[in-house]
C-alpha cells in the first residue's frame, strides 16, 4: 500500500478519493464494496481500474459518477465534494461534470440513435436547433453520421458504443467514465473503441477513468493502473511498472 | 427539463406501450363519461324544470298592490315601509316607473271585475280579466283552441272550459272525463257575446252625474268625492265580443287572472274603464282623473330577479307578492341530485384513477432501466417526477376529452330514447339532457386533476429510484 499517494492534492487532481467507503447490508452480512480506498487522478490522466469482478471497481467507478454515495470518505471530482452535494446538485454533476459509458451501452431502446444523443442535451435545456446541430456533429465524429435515425437495435455492438460515446459527451464533460466499455464487445471493435478513449484523451485532454478486468488492454491504452481487490486499493502503479506489482498481486 | 420536451418524451413513452396506455385512457374516458352524463341528465331535468315554471308564469311574476288597500295590510307590512296613507297610488305613472325597473320585462295592470255577459241572449254572470298580449307564450295557453287575440286592442274574447260548457248548457258527468275542448270550441269560435259593464267617466264638474244605472256602490263614491272638485259618474255600457279560443286551463293555476272565465286584451278592457272596487277606496282619498290599479303584476327576465325586483318596489311604498319559495326548493332538490348524480359518476372516475396509478406503477417496473440511464445521464429527480407527472396528465387530457364525447354520445341515446316515450304518451319532445360548456372544460379538467393525483405516487417512486439499482441488472 505504500503506492498509494499519501496526500491527494485536489487543486490540481480530477478526481480524488479519501478513504472512500461503500458498505451496505445484505442480509445479516455486511458487504464492504469500496472499503477505504484512496486514489488520486490528475486532470488529463487516463486511468484504467482493474480487479476481477467483486472487487468493487464498479463501484467505485458509481461514487466517482455520483451514481452512489460513499458511507465514509470523501470524493472530490473537478472541485466537487460529492458528499457535500444536494440530489439536485448532484444530478447537475452528472449532467456537466461527468460523462458515463457502460458495458451494455444503456441506450434506450425506444429512441433512435440522435434521440439518445440529445437526450442529456434535453436535461440541460439546450434549445432546439443547436440540440440539432450538436447531436449530428457528435454522431459525425464517432461515424455514425448515416445511422442517426436507427434504432439502437439495428445497430452493431460497436456501434451502439460509439453513439453511447457519443452521448456521453454532448454536454462537454470534463471526466469520463467508462464501465467496461469493451466487455459486450469483440477484441477488433473494443480496439476501435479503445482508440476513440485515447484520441479524446490525448486531442482533448479529456481525464478518463476506465473499469476494466483485461489487463492488456489497460496496458496499451491507459497511462496508470489501479488495481483493486476485495474493495481495496492493491496497487497503483503507471501501466509500465504496474506489471511486476500486478504480477504479484495476481500469484 | 422544458415542458416541450417533457411532453414529447411523454407522448414517446405513452406511445410505446400504446395498448396499455389505451386501456387506462379508456378507463379514464368511460369515468368522465358517467361523470357528464349523469351531470348532464341533472342539469337537463333542472333546466326542463325550470323552463316549466318559468312558462308557467308562476316564479317570474311580483303581484303589487297599494299599501291603501287595507284589506291585505299585514302586521309585519305595517311594520316595514310608510304607512298606508303616506304609501303612493297604484297608478299608471306607478305602473310606468315600476315597468321601467333593471330587468322587469313589463308591468301589467290586473284588471278583473265580475259583470254580466250575454251569449243568445241569455244572460250570464261571470268574472272577467285582461289578458296581456305575453300571456299567449304562457303554457297555460298550450292547450288551447282556436288562437290568441288578433291584437291587444280587439273585441274579442277567450273562453275557460267551464264557462264554454255553461254556455252551451252542457255539464261533465262527475267521475268521466272533461268534455274536449275542441267539441266545446267548435260551436262556440266567431259566435258573439255581448258584454254589459259599467264605465268609470270622469267628471269635470263637481255636479253628480247621476249616473244611476244600477244597483252599484260606484254612485256612493261618486257622492264622497265632492271637496276635490274631480269625480267620476258611472255608466252602463254594452260591448260586443267575438269568441276566439277556448282554452282547457285550470284557473286556479294561472297568475293575475286566477278565477276568471272569460278573458279580454288588456289593452281593450283598460280602454273600457271598467270601474274597479279600487275606484271607491280612493275616492276618500283623492279623485284624480286618473284611474288606480288594485293589482299590477310585475313580470322580471328570470326568476332570480324576483327578490331584489320585489325589494326595489317594496322600497316605492307599495306591497308585495311572489312565489319565490317554490324554486329555491326546486334548486336545492336539483342542487342535492346534482350532488348525488355527481358522486354516482365520480365513482367509475375513481376506479379509472386506480387504473392509471397501476399502469404508471407498471411503467416504473418497465422502464425501471430507463429511469436509471436517465439518471446516470443526468436527469435530476425533478425531470423523473415530472415525465410521469406529465405522462399522466396527457391520459387526463386524452380520457378527459374522450369522456366528455362519450359522455355526450350517451346523453343524446337517453335524451332520444325519452323522447320517443314521450312522443308514444303523447306529449312534446323535451330537452330533458342539457351539457353545458362548463360542464365540458369542468369534466376534463377534474380528469385531468384526478389523473396528476393518482400519478403522484408513481411518480415520486419513479423519481426515488436508485440508479446504481436500476442500471445493475441487464
Amino acid at each position: 500500500m505504500t503506492t498509494a499517494p499519501t496526500c491527494p492534492n485536489p487543486a490540481i487532481a480530477a478526481a480524488v478519493t479519501l478513504n472512500v467507503c461503500r458498505h451496505y447490508h445484505m442480509g445479516q452480512n455486511l458487504i464492504r464494496a469500496v472499503d477505504g480506498v484512496s486514489i488520486e487522478v490528475r486532470s488529463g490522466d487516463f486511468v484504467a481500474l482493474l480487479g476481477s469482478s467483486g472487487s468493487g471497481k464498479s463501484s467505485l467507478l458509481n461514487l466517482i459518477a455520483g451514481l452512489d454515495r460513499p458511507t465514509a470518505g470523501t470524493v472530490i471530482v473537478q472541485g466537487n465534494d460529492l458528499a457535500q452535494l444536494s440530489r439536485e446538485e448532484l444530478a447537475k454533476y452528472r449532467l456537466h461534470t461527468v460523462g458515463m459509458v457502460f458495458q451494455s451501452f444503456n441506450l434506450i431502446p425506444s429512441m433512435t440513435v440522435k434521440e439518445n444523443v440529445e437526450l442529456p442535451m434535453r436535461f440541460a435545456e439546450i434549445d432546439r436547433s443547436r440540440r440539432d446541430q450538436l447531436s449530428r456533429e457528435a454522431l459525425e465524429r464517432v461515424g455514425l453520421g448515416g445511422r442517426m435515425a436507427h434504432r439502437p437495435s439495428e445497430l452493431s455492438g460497436g456501434e451502439q458504443q460509439r453513439a453511447s460515446l457519443a452521448r456521453a459527451l454532448i454536454n462537454r464533460p470534463q471526466v469520463l467514465l467508462a464501465d467496461e466499455p469493451t466487455g459486450n464487445l469483440d477484441s477488433r471493435t473494443g480496439a476501435e473503441i479503445m482508440k476513440f478513449l485515447r484520441e479524446f484523451n490525448q486531442l482533448m485532454g479529456m481525464t478518463i477513468i476506465m473499469v476494466t478486468h483485461e489487463r492488456a488492454l489497460a496496458e496499451q491504452y491507459a497511462q496508470r493502473m489501479i488495481f483493486l481487490a476485495d474493495g481495496k486499493l492493491v496497487a497503483n502503479e503507471s501501466s509500465q511498472s504496474a506489471v511486476t506489482v500486478a504480477k504479484e498481486s495476481a500469484s | 427539463m422544458k415542458v416541450y420536451d417533457l411532453s414529447e418524451l411523454a407522448v414517446r413513452n405513452l406511445r410505446e406501450s400504446i395498448l396499455r396506455n389505451s386501456l387506462t385512457t379508456i378507463g379514464i374516458s368511460v369515468g368522465v363519461a358517467s361523470l357528464v352524463a349523469m351531470l348532464a341528465l341533472g342539469i337537463g331535468l333542472q333546466a326542463l324544470a325550470a323552463r316549466r315554471l318559468q312558462r308557467s308564469g308562476l316564479f317570474d311574476t311580483v303581484v303589487v298592490t297599494s299599501r291603501r288597500d287595507m284589506r291585505n295590510f299585514s302586521r309585519e307590512q305595517e311594520l316595514s315601509g310608510p304607512s298606508p296613507a303616506e304609501s303612493p297610488a297604484l297608478d299608471e305613472t306607478s305602473r310606468l316607473k315600476i315597468s321601467q325597473l333593471p330587468n322587469v320585462v313589463e308591468a301589467f295592470p290586473d284588471i278583473r271585475f265580475a259583470t254580466e255577459l250575454r251569449y243568445q241572449d241569455k244572460p250570464h254572470l261571470t268574472l272577467v280579466a285582461g289578458l296581456p298580449s305575453s300571456a299567449k307564450d304562457n303554457d297555460a295557453f298550450e292547450g288551447m283552441q282556436g288562437k290568441f287575440f288578433s291584437s291587444d286592442v280587439a273585441p274579442e274574447a277567450i273562453l275557460q272550459k267551464k264557462f264554454a260548457e255553461e254556455l252551451l248548457g252542457r255539464k261533465a258527468l262527475p267521475g268521466t272525463d272533461d268534455t274536449s275542448v275542441a267539441e266545446l270550441a267548435q260551436p262556440l269560435l266567431g259566435k258573439e257575446l255581448v258584454m254589459r259593464y259599467a264605465e268609470r267617466v270622469t267628471q269635470p264638474s263637481q255636479e253628480d252625474a247621476g249616473a244611476h244605472s244600477r244597483p252599484d256602490p260606484g254612485d256612493a263614491a261618486a257622492h264622497a268625492d265632492g271637496e276635490r272638485g274631480a269625480a267620476y259618474s258611472v255608466i252602463s255600457r254594452t260591448q260586443t265580443l267575438k269568441i276566439v279560443g277556448v282554452s282547457d286551463l285550470d284557473p286556479d293555476s294561472m297568475r293575475g287572472m286566477a278565477s276568471a272565465r272569460v278573458f279580454l286584451p288588456l289593452k281593450l278592457v283598460e280602454t273600457l274603464h271598467v270601474l274597479q272596487p279600487s275606484d271607491l277606496r280612493d275616492t276618500t282619498h283623492m279623485a284624480g282623473s286618473t284611474p288606480t290599479y288594485s293589482r299590477v303584476s310585475v313580470r322580471v327576465a328570470n326568476p332570480k330577479y324576483v327578490q331584489p325586483v320585489e325589494d326595489t318596489i317594496k322600497k316605492m311604498g307599495f306591497n308585495t307578492f311572489s312565489i319565490v319559495d317554490a324554486t329555491r326548493g326546486m334548486r336545492q332538490f336539483f342542487a342535492v341530485l346534482d350532488l348525488f348524480l355527481g358522486i354516482f359518476g365520480s365513482l367509475a372516475l375513481a376506479v379509472a384513477s386506480i387504473g392509471i396509478v397501476n399502469t404508471l406503477v407498471m411503467a416504473i417496473l418497465e422502464r425501471r432501466r430507463e429511469i436509471g440511464i436517465m439518471k446516470a445521464l443526468g436527469a435530476s429527480d425533478g425531470d423523473v417526477q415530472k415525465l410521469f407527472f406529465v405522462e399522466a396528465g396527457m391520459m387526463g387530457i386524452f380520457g378527459g376529452i374522450a369522456g366528455v364525447a362519450l359522455g355526450w354520445a350517451i346523453g343524446r341515446v337517453i335524451n332520444l330514447g325519452a323522447n320517443i316515450y314521450l312522443r308514444r304518451q303523447d306529449f312534446p319532445p323535451e330537452q330533458i339532457w342539457s351539457v353545458p360548456w362548463w360542464l365540458v372544460i369542468g369534466a376534463i379538467v377534474f380528469a385531468v386533476l384526478v389523473s396528476l393525483l393518482s400519478g403522484l405516487y408513481p411518480a415520486a417512486r419513479a423519481a426515488r429510484l436508485d440508479p446504481v439499482q436500476a442500471l445493475r441488472y441487464e
